[in-house]
């Protein structure tokens, strides 16, 4: 459990109150599970259990912004019709639970196993219809880049940077970097629309399309430029820097050099 | 050629001599190699800057010319079927294919192109940082104003060349550059929408620009720069160059290794260097990766878009200025959101360049400066330099808002705020500040004139007093630390017909806030009174 | 006129005033104090320990050459890497491994030579100081006069002066000759176009149909769910064999359908959206940019280039950047199909202002 915070050696204050209360619950589902001789291996999205696992998961975490039975509060938007890609995406890149009130929720290690996003998806989705989880063979990056690359500059690189490296919003907000995000995140991002980002429903960019676009990001996450350090895509003000500090500041540096008077 | 008069040389027909013989006869060059050949070149690290310049504009011709064979600067659509996968079969223009094709099909394409694109980059800032020790130091003054208006035109043509260039792949990065240029030409006055009518050959974007901007980078621009890089090094050459001050140096000598052999290998190793470097930067560092970019299509736009870094300034201008600025009078549009900036930025250049002439003018000095100040014995130029750099640095940093935004997790609108007040108040600030920081300097070095380093060794007097004892200076430390001009403010005298003109009034008034507070150097008087004070 | 500085001192001219070489040239408003102090002359020369070692002479030497013979590998590896790392695959790792190891040869061949030569010129060719007189820039009086004197003696034989009928004809000719070239500049854009003309309409027209970009599909207002952002070209741009970026230069839209609740609309506005689904230009009436950073729930529009903002949900209107007018509203309808189209073009010139405009 929580994989990824003890991989970078911090922890949330709250890590032990959820790391106690998740065991208890996994004593208690594990020990249900072996009294009934039924070994769950994977959520089911159908499976009544599945959603009743997701129910007290949500009561226990996202009930107080987003209501018991998740119809909304002053804190947090009503959940039904979201659908299980908006909560895999939210839950699953750790914006959910949100850690404060800000410009917008931050990306962090994820509070949850990834059975237990399913288990929250699955019983979201239960409340009303909404986009589904998409299949491994939209965001496997098994699509055509080129398409992608073009879809993905008109209908995303003036928020994301062509390069996918991010870039400001108003107010605070920012797009966020997509050289770390999973394809199914990915997809689900775009047919969600989490935050301020737009929906991209199925008829403004097909499955295909998006799947297009995940190929491209792909490519682009798996094939380093070719010219060398990136200096973190973000185009002429990095490269105006580096010719200043390390470019003019070595050269300076050996004039310096051959002005000195040699011992 | 030395051996050619040599008469202790035992070998009178060795090769050299020969050679240069041989060469002599037929060019009659040995006037010139023994008028050049031994000239004295005053060596200071910041002596080499324009060397940076030169040598990175070198470096440009070197690459340059190889992209040339491969470039074509063609806005023809073709469909790319290069070798970068996320862009094959896209539309595209010829320009943008062949340059594709330089990066990705041709061994050493990315490389030459990267090198270039570096070896731009460096040009403009090595000029700009030249420019800015030849201010600070006051190497513009008598005889060299010219070749500070030379040499400044260089740059804004060295700009000129960098923005050509930027736009000649035909990506979208550049594109949208292009397409904020159109929009602001289009904002000025009278001639705004027909001059950018024909410089687009119709409407934007047009199928023409890409070649009209090829012919001005490749040949127009290139050609006055060589033959002001020319004038400018003439100029050098009869001016001699400028020394710091220093034991032994004065106003009518020019001190330093003999160009031949000594600075001739320094100047030239340093070309290598300068190239190798480049070299190395290209190898290791992507620039300009048109292959993210894609092409130049007007709907799309990439976050996070800028202009190179030199062009950074007059973007983050057009960034600065407040909603509303834009009027319709007289049934005709004023978009002062883009005149205030192309003026403010107009007026900045114009008195860079006229500098040299102000202070001439102010200080009435008429006699020639061949030692360059320390920018602390001119705290008045240093401290109004400093001014101009925040002002320069607020509009840049400007251009690059959104990106100190997310990276300092800061609003927008919160860094626009501020960069705002940084480019009103901020020269004021640097004025004032810089200007304390000299006389408190100059300041220094009087008391270690007067009283010597302290040399932190303690001492008990006879009495029980502690004291610390001082290092006096010997003469030729004293000599750095003295040697400058001081100057007094100007005194209002009628002229010849007992008036008092409202330019002297001017003039007196600006020479009074030019020389305020201003610190002489200590004389020898000065020198022996504190010294018979202290015994 | 130029001496070796092994004597030391001897050569130290020792007066730094500016105007023992100058007469009559005024110092302004410079103090030149009878006291100041006198310039020593040189410090004594100091020698390298190269000049003294011979050791250390030779190690200097020896690193010299080495780096030349570094400067040699580095461009044998330079060649060698062309021929070993080829980039014929459709591989970008390739291109990397090409750029940067042919990129690695030469920087240590221009290196090696570049220090190797600064490096002989510091450690071991002799150590000579020299000083050379200044002269006045302006040259001597006589040369001055002289000067002087070809131009007079040029201008009486010309009669320059004299006949001044014909020098302000000429200058009246030098005047005028360049305007035919000026004139050319006209057929630098096509002779039978006007850019206002062209810069007031686009290919938007009534019955249009909205299309994406760049598909060129067409889009039913039932397909824009709440919260969307379709980017959109009119119908039958991506088909035009000329002028196709001209076009969506100016054409290019963006589609957001908000709450109807939350769209504030102006009176004679309310007929130009279709149930909360809203068209505006995507072109910055800044300077061109595309403004496209559509945030769903602010309802703020931003362009990437100069931070304008603008409200969606009240005309666009700006609220933030450098930007004065709102973006200009398409007004769209649905058609029998259920197809959205434009019900005419435009109302005003999209994108930059421009002197003309008004």
């Amino acid at each position: 459990m929580n994989r990824s915070k003890r991989r970078t050696g911090r922890r949330h204050p709250l890590a032990t109150v959820a790391l106690l209360a998740l065991g208890l619950v996994f004593t208690g589902g594990a020990y249900a599970a072996l009294s009934t001789g039924t070994a769950q291996a994977e959520a089911e999205p159908t499976s009544q259990a599945t959603i009743e696992e997701g129910k007290k998961l949500f009561q226990a975490n996202c009930a107080t912004c987003h209501g018991l039975e998740a119809q909304g509060t002053a804190n947090g938007p009503s959940l039904i019709g979201v659908g299980a890609a908006a909560v895999d995406f939210q839950v699953g890149t750790g914006r959910m639970p949100m850690q404060m009130q800000g410009p917008q929720a931050q990306q962090k290690p994820p509070q949850f196993e990834d059975e237990q996003v399913k288990q929250l998806a699955y019983y979201v989705a239960s409340l009303g219809p909404g986009p589904d989880i998409p299949a491994d063979h939209l965001v496997n990056g098994g699509g055509d880049a080129a398409n992608g690359a073009e879809l993905f500059r008109i209908n995303c690189a003036m928020c994301h940077n062509v390069a996918g490296a991010g870039g400001a919003l108003t107010e605070g907000k920012f797009a966020p970097p997509l050289t770390d995000v999973s394809g199914v995140h990915i997809y689900e991002a775009m047919v969600t629309g989490p935050q301020n980002m737009p929906v991209f429903n199925d008829l403004n960019i097909s499955p295909e399309d998006k799947r297009d676009v995940i190929t491209y990001l792909k490519y682009v996450q798996d094939n380093r430029s070719p010219g060398g350090f990136e200096l973190g895509s973000l185009g002429p003000v990095a490269e105006g820097l580096f010719i200043w500090i390390f470019g003019l500041g070595a050269i300076v540096a050996i004039t310096v050099w051959i002005t000195a008077k040699s011992n | 050629m030395s051996t050619i008069t040599s008469r202790d040389d035992t070998q009178k027909r060795s090769f050299t001599a020969a050679a240069s013989t041989y060469v002599n006869e037929r060019t009659s060059l040995a006037g010139f190699v023994k008028e050049l050949g031994r000239k004295a070149f005053p060596d200071h690290w910041s002596f080499l800057l324009g060397e940076v310049a030169l040598f990175s504009f070198v470096v440009i011709l070197i690459t340059g010319t190889f992209l040339t064979f491969f470039f074509q600067a063609s806005m023809a659509e073709v469909h790319y079927d290069g070798s970068y996968v996320p862009l094959k079969g896209v539309e595209m223009s010829v320009a943008m294919a062949s340059t594709l094709d330089i990066s990705f099909d041709i061994r050493g394409g990315l490389f030459v192109r990267q090198m270039h694109h570096w070896a731009a980059l460096l040009f403009v800032a090595s000029i700009g940082l030249h420019m800015l020790r030849i201010f600070f130091t006051g190497a513009f003054r008598k005889p060299r104003e010219l070749n500070w208006v030379i040499g400044f035109t260089m740059f804004i043509l060295a700009m000129g060349e960098g923005f050509t260039g930027y736009s000649l792949p035909d990506d979208l990065l550049s594109g949208n550059g292009l397409r904020i240029i159109d929009g602001l030409i289009k904002g000025i006055p009278v001639i705004g929408t027909w001059t950018s009518f024909l410089l687009f050959g119709g409407e934007f974007p047009g199928t023409a620009i890409v070649g009209r901007l090829y012919t001005l980078h490749i040949l127009l621009l290139p050609a006055i720069l060589v033959a002001l890089i020319a004038i400018h090094l003439v100029f050098v050459v009869v001016h001699k160059h400028t020394q710091y001050a220093a034991p032994g140096k004065t106003q009518q000598n020019a001190v330093g290794p003999p160009i031949l052999p000594i600075y001739a290998a320094k100047a030239g190793g340093f070309f290598f260097i300068i190239f190798g470097v480049l070299a190395l930067i290209a190898s290791m560092f992507t620039i300009n990766p048109i292959w993210s970019y894609g092409p130049y299509d007007p709907s799309p736009v990439s976050a996070g878009t800028q202009p190179d870094w030199y062009i950074g300034f007059a973007d983050g201008a057009l960034r600065l200025i407040p909603p509303g600025w834009e009027f319709v009078w007289l049934d005709r549009t004023w978009s002062f959101n883009i005149l205030v900036p192309l003026i403010a930025i107009g007026i900045f250049i114009v008195l860079v360049v006229i500098y040299p002439f102000i202070e001439a003018w102010v200080t009435g000095d008429k006699r020639e400066h061949h030692i360059a100040d320390r920018p602390r014995n001119a705290p008045t130029r240093t401290a109004i330099g400093a001014a101009g750099v925040t002002f320069y640095a607020g509009l840049w940093a400007a251009a690059s808002s959104d990106i100190l935004a997310t990276h300092f997790s800061l609003t927008m609108e919160g860094v626009i705020h501020a960069l705002q007040a940084v480019v009103i108040i901020g020269p004021f600030l640097a004025y004032f500040i810089t200007k304390r920081v000299c006389i408190a300097l100059q300041k220094k070095d009087r008391e270690i004139v007067l009283h010597g380093y302290e040399s932190g060794r303690i001492v008990k007097l006879p009495g029980g007093e502690f004291i610390e004892v001082h290092q006096p200076l010997d003469e030729y430390d004293r000599w750095r630390l003295v040697s400058y001009d001081a100057y007094q403010p100007l005194m209002i005298r009628p002229n010849a017909r007992g008036k008092i003109t409202v330019g002297q009034k001017l003039r007196a008034g600006m020479s009074r806030w030019f020389f305020e507070d201003r610190i002489a150097p200590v004389t020898r008087g000065e020198l022996e009174a504190s010294h018979s004070a202290h015994h | 006129m130029a001496q070796d500085d092994h004597s030391g001192a001897d050569l130290a001219v020792a007066d730094s005033s500016h105007a023992a070489h100058e007469p009559a040239v005024s110092p302004g408003t410079a103090i030149v104090a009878s006291d100041g102090f006198q310039n020593p002359g040189f410090p004594p020369h100091r020698p390298r320990v190269t000049d003294e070692d011979p050791k250390r002479e030779k190690r200097a030497s020896r690193t010299v050459y080495t780096l030349f013979y570094l400067s040699i590998v580095g461009s044998v590896w330079a060649v060698a890497a062309y021929m070993l790392f080829p980039i014929e695959s459709n591989d970008v790792g390739a291109v990397r491994l090409n750029n940067m190891f042919i990129g690695l040869g030469a920087t240590l061949a221009l290196l090696g030579l570049g220090f190797g030569i600064v490096h002989w010129g510091k450690s071991i060719m002799a150590d000579v100081e020299l000083a050379d007189e200044r002269h006045p820039i302006g040259g001597s009086p006589e040369t001055q006069a002289a000067a002087v004197k070809v131009f007079t003696d040029a201008d009486r034989e010309s009669g320059f002066t004299r006949r001044s009928v014909i020098r302000n004809s000429l200058i009246g000719a030098l005047i005028a000759f360049p305007l035919p070239a000026v004139v050319l500049f006209r057929g630098f854009a096509p002779q039978d176009q006007l850019p206002v003309e062209l810069l007031s309409h686009t290919m938007w027209a009534k019955g249009t149909r909205l299309t994406l970009d760049p598909s060129g599909v067409p889009i039913k207002a039932a397909d824009i769910t709440i919260g969307s952002a379709f980017h959109v070209i009119p119908e039958g741009l991506a088909e035009l064999e000329h002028g196709r970026l001209e076009e969506k230069a100016k054409a290019a839209v963006l589609l957001m359908r908000l709450e109807p609740s939350e769209l504030n609309q102006a009176p004679d506005r309310e007929s130009w959206s279709y149930d909360g689904i809203v068209a505006y230009s995507k072109i910055c009436t800044h300077v061109g940019c595309p403004v496209a950073l559509y945030e769903q729930h602010t309802h703020h529009l931003l362009c990437p280039c100069h931070q304008s903002q603008f409200d969606v949900a009240n005309h666009c209107e700006v609220i933030f950047g450098p930007a004065k007018r709102p973006l200009p509203q398409l007004p769209i309808a649905v058609d029998d199909e259920g197809y959205l189209i434009a019900q005419s073009d435009f109302n005003e010139p999209v994108g930059p202002s421009f002197w003309e405009r008004s």
